[in-house]
């Protein structure tokens, strides 16, 4: 299936700056977890493997020409829902969430897939849905509610975080196709109620809390703000060239929360200052917007939508994550795509990066 | 069609790549401009943010001084005291900790969480003090409860001891808990819950004796787990203060007082040393460094002798009759009488239409300077003063250094008053009447001074017109028995008058006490020549007050006396309020000074000492022997400053 002329179109520039954010992902994990007591396989190496586990998986999904995605897409999206009720009903619970699914021989988290499957599930949608002058208020409702179901479910888990990427992920597939100005005016006139009564009615008070720490979080200093403090604390003590490798005294200290995973942005920050948060911003911006090269130099629309989809989805955990480090964002548990510590979002990225790659190299088939 | 169409599409989506680039840009600028703002413009604030959260200081307090007595007695010293105090961060149930605290150890509990709440803004995982003064008992139920009290510690801290418990505590003075005010005055030195000299040396000394805190500065994780010790610094212990008073004396001087309020001050006559410095009723300094009673708080406030006020120091009194001797010397010096200038006295003088009274409504008869003093008669300083004038009254007691205060070390010293007519003029804008002056010629009218100054004044009159500056501080040691700052004397003044002034004055003075019809007989000696003069000095204005007279407005007895006559060492003032008599309760006090004074200058009789040792050579010149004053006693570090020969 691979043919030569596949393997000289490999598009290294994505390749280069992944394995780029990810090395210095991994060192950063090392710093992040010194401080720790570790058992087995230091955190670092670990996160090496997932690297190369990673790497595997987007070689392997980039072997397979993506528009047989196009035919499984609805069967995928049907799965991944079975799945999500399957949580709620059968799922393991930790931390007070119920988000991952036992399946005997792995522990599989649904909301993550459901991250792919929903750009798979609507390139398909779109890509069957011609409309010349963007959207009417009428043609989005089918989109709308694919997204809905699956959305509702995650975040009946609860995982606000997850739910949000979902949705931003189909809303930015939305804006990509186009909608009309009505259906803008209508779909503001609509959300705005909506917040309204998920905020009285649909938010967990952890949920609420958070919210109002990101608008103020001065509010409980030891309470949940307490993790914005201390992170802003680490960014802001950096300054231009940082404190050095493993001398952030925020990290080495241990006053960031989940420093290795969520907020290890804060300590690549406070160990390498502006100049560091510099350089690793420029690599992600070149990565979303190589990923944004892509789709527009695809010539075909539903490779296209699927490029979109998937940069839209690095684009907004980059965001995400970031923002809520330097306290832009309310603290919800987003990962930084190649740089957070973990297997789960490692993969995830990487079949991204697998479906670019795929999309990249088989730009000139058509 | 399908295919124009198709590529329709194709080309608009392109351009909208191109306008989602755009604003992915322009998204990573926000988070760029953010990053700008954290670490290039406020990074010097979140610098020391970071600083903050991983060091921690902790304070280790500092051994407050002693306090001695010119003999090495040691008079406040400290014990451990311990205190209970919570770390905040480590507490999870603030509201059942308290609930527990107060049901195990009979704790206030709206108290303990009044002092939570104060110490709230605090650094992180500083404790904040919930109680003070725990007993032994107390400490052993929190260890045992140790497990259910989770962020409570004991704290152990020095606190005063005061070695002869109310002696001398006016002078010695208590320690509180820093106030608001003084933290913020010098945020330095004092932490919230330090302790600080509140009043007499203790207040007046607080820079010697309060030393210098060490501390521990230590790196903590998040959790406020220790990490290691970053620096340390041992704290200074204070330095200890050397008093001129000499306990012994003391204790007999306030024994003497008994229940009366009074002030008594003795004073050494070649140096301004103060020997005795007595202000009666006292107080028991030692509640004063914890929470006081409020029973015992009402009690100082409702007794109408005013045990808290500091009465040696700041009590201003009407001199009376010992004022005479300035009356007599500003006479003598103005050429107005001499030796032989006698007048009669046959019980009041008339001036216009007033009629003033002296005290002897029958009269002196003929009197002269001499019997004048020693029977103190009102009619012949009536009529020298009516001669002299106020402002020559007043000239000769500022010579005195009368008026102002004399600068003893401790703080809120009173200056007395000597009135002139500039200051009627000034302070009521009034003429002086001329009949105003002749009871400022006995010490009354509108005279003030304070106990020191009456003992300066008897002082200077004792030694001839040399005005030392009385001071209350020998030397500062510190903790390793060195010598730091001795108190030097210092001159701060000569009364100008002739030597045979001095001597007519003085030689009326000793007849007051050893000559038949004198005054002061009470204070007389059996070994020792004393002179003095005594003084009544009215309250308020009662004719003919008998002893029917309320407290409060009785009479204040005073007397003033030196000793010896001939070669004069010790100067003595005492006060006794509303003591009545003419001076009899007040001379009495006197008495038991010097005659505590000058048995402690004796050698050890061998009958008298319990010493198993045979040690009565002319070196031993401490002053053992007075009574049972001494019974708590550390080896004097200089006896050869207790004599004074």
């Amino acid at each position: 299936m691979i043919d030569r002329r596949l393997i000289t179109n490999i598009d290294w520039v994505l390749v280069g700056l992944v394995v780029t954010i990810c090395l210095i992902g991994i060192m950063n994990i090392y710093s992040a977890t010194t401080p720790y007591k570790i058992v087995g396989t230091a955190y670092y190496i670990k996160q090496f493997y997932w690297m190369l586990a990673g790497l595997i998986i987007s070689m392997l999904v980039c072997s397979l020409d993506y528009h047989i995605l196009e035919d499984l897409s609805y069967w995928f999206y049907g799965f991944l829902v079975f799945l999500l009720i399957a949580v709620l009903v059968v799922g393991r619970r930790s931390m007070g969430a119920t988000r991952w699914l036992d399946l005997g021989i792995v522990t599989i988290q649904p909301s993550e897939l459901m991250k792919l499957v929903i750009i798979v599930t609507f390139a398909r949608f779109f890509n069957n849905f011609h409309s010349v002058g963007g959207l009417t208020v009428k043609e989005v409702l089918i989109p709308l509610s694919l997204l809905a179901l699956p959305a509702a479910l995650i975040m009946k888990q609860p995982d606000l975080g997850t739910a949000t990427l979902v949705i931003l992920i189909a809303l930015s597939m939305i804006v990509y196709v186009g909608l009309r100005w009505s259906a803008i005016a209508t779909f503001i006139c609509v959300t705005i109620p909506m917040a309204w009564l998920s905020w009285a009615f649909l938010l967990r008070p952890y949920q609420k809390n958070r919210i109002l720490d990101f608008l103020n979080p001065e509010r409980s200093r030891l309470g949940s703000g307490y993790h914005i403090i201390q992170s802003k604390i680490a960014v802001g003590s950096g300054g231009f060239f940082g404190k050095g490798f493993v001398k952030g005294t925020q990290s080495q200290l241990r006053f960031l929360p989940e420093q290795h995973t969520d907020f290890a942005f804060s300590v690549f920050a406070e160990e390498w200052g502006f100049v560091g948060c510099l350089l690793l911003i420029t690599l992600y911006i070149s990565l979303v917007l190589w990923g944004l090269n892509i789709a527009r130099r695809c010539n075909d629309r539903f490779g296209g939508l699927l490029a979109v989809g998937v940069t839209a989805m690095l684009f907004w955990h980059i965001v995400i994550n970031i923002g809520m480090v330097i306290g832009l964002f309310p603290v919800v548990g987003v990962p930084l795509p190649f740089f957070s510590y973990g297997g789960t979002s490692m993969i995830t990225s990487m079949v991204g990066i697998g479906l670019l790659q795929n999309i990249s190299m088989r730009r000139f088939m058509f | 069609m399908k295919e124009r169409r198709f590529v329709r599409e194709l080309l608009e989506s392109k351009q909208r790549v191109m306008v989602l680039s755009f604003v992915v840009g322009i998204v990573f600028l926000f988070l760029v401009i953010r990053l700008w703002h954290l670490q290039i413009l406020n990074t010097d604030n979140y610098q020391t943010m970071s600083e903050n959260n991983r060091l921690r200081f902790v304070p280790i307090a500092a051994s407050r001084g002693t306090i001695l007595d010119r003999t090495g007695t040691v008079l406040v010293s400290n014990r451990p005291s311990f205190s209970l105090a919570a770390v905040p961060q480590e507490v999870k149930d603030k509201e059942a900790l308290l609930t527990l605290l107060s049901s195990l150890l009979g704790l206030d509990r709206a108290d303990m969480a009044e002092r939570w709440e104060k110490g709230a803004g605090r650094a992180q995982y500083y404790p904040i003090v919930l109680a003070s003064n725990l007993t032994r008992d107390d400490v052993d139920i929190v260890e045992e409860n140790h497990l259910r009290l989770p962020g409570i510690e004991v704290e152990m801290k020095p606190v005063r001891e005061y070695t002869y418990g109310q002696l001398a505590a006016h002078l010695l003075g208590y320690i509180g808990e820093v106030s608001e005010k003084e933290l913020n005055s010098d945020s330095e030195t004092y932490n919230p819950g330090d302790y600080i000299g509140k009043n007499g040396i203790e207040k007046a000394l607080e820079k010697e004796l309060h030393g210098a805190d060490g501390g521990r500065q230590l790196e903590v994780d998040a959790r406020g787990r220790v990490l290691r010790t970053i620096s340390e610094r041992y704290p200074t212990i204070g330095n200890s203060v050397m008093l001129t008073i000499d306990a012994a004396i003391q204790k007999q001087a306030e024994r003497a007082f008994g229940e009366q309020a009074g002030a008594a001050v003795a004073m050494d006559v070649n140096n301004g040393e103060i020997l005795t410095f007595v202000s009666n009723p006292g107080f028991d300094p030692s509640l004063f460094s914890g929470r006081l009673p409020a029973e015992v708080w009402k009690g100082y406030l409702d007794d109408k002798r005013h045990p808290l006020e500091n009465k040696a120091l700041s009590g201003q009194y009407p001199p009376g009759s010992t004022f005479k001797m300035i009356t007599a010397l500003a006479g003598l010096q103005n050429n107005l009488i001499n030796e032989s200038t006698s007048i009669n006295c046959n019980g009041s003088y008339k001036l216009g239409s007033s009629i003033f009274k002296c005290w002897k409504k029958t009269g002196h008869g003929a009197t002269n300077l001499r019997k004048a003093l020693r029977e103190s008669c009102d009619v012949f300083f009536y009529q020298l003063g009516e001669k002299l004038g106020v402002d020559k009254i007043a000239a000769a007691a500022h010579a005195f250094k009368l008026g102002a205060p004399l600068g003893v070390e401790l703080l809120n010293e009173r200056g007395g008053l000597i009135p002139t007519a500039e200051w009627k003029q000034k302070r009521f804008g009034k003429r002086w009447y001329h009949g105003e002056t002749l009871p400022v010629a006995i010490g009354q009218g509108a005279v003030l001074l304070t106990p020191i100054q009456l003992a300066s004044m008897i002082s200077t009159v004792a030694n001839d017109g040399t005005i030392y500056r009385p001071h209350l501080v020998k030397r500062i040691i510190n903790s390793d028995g060195k010598t730091l700052k001795e108190t030097k004397t210092d001159i701060i003044g000569t009364a100008p008058f002739s030597k045979e002034s001095f001597r007519l004055v003085k030689q009326g003075l000793l007849d007051v006490v050893n000559a038949p019809g004198g005054t002061g007989a009470v204070a007389r000696l059996y070994d020792i020549k004393v002179a003095g003069k005594t003084g009544t000095s009215q309250v308020v204005k009662l004719r003919d007050s008998k002893q029917g007279t309320p407290y409060q407005f009785r009479d204040h007895a005073l007397f003033v006396a030196f000793a010896p006559f001939e070669k004069p060492e010790i100067a003595v003032a005492v006060v006794v309020e509303h003591g009545e008599h003419g001076g009899a309760a007040a001379a009495a006090i006197a008495q038991k000074i010097l005659r505590a004074y000058f048995d402690g200058k004796k050698p050890v009789h061998k009958e008298a000492a319990d010493l198993p040792k045979e040690n009565d050579g002319d070196e031993e010149l401490t002053n053992n022997d007075a009574g049972e004053a001494g019974a708590v006693k550390e080896p004097p570090l200089n006896n050869g400053d207790a004599a004074h020969d």
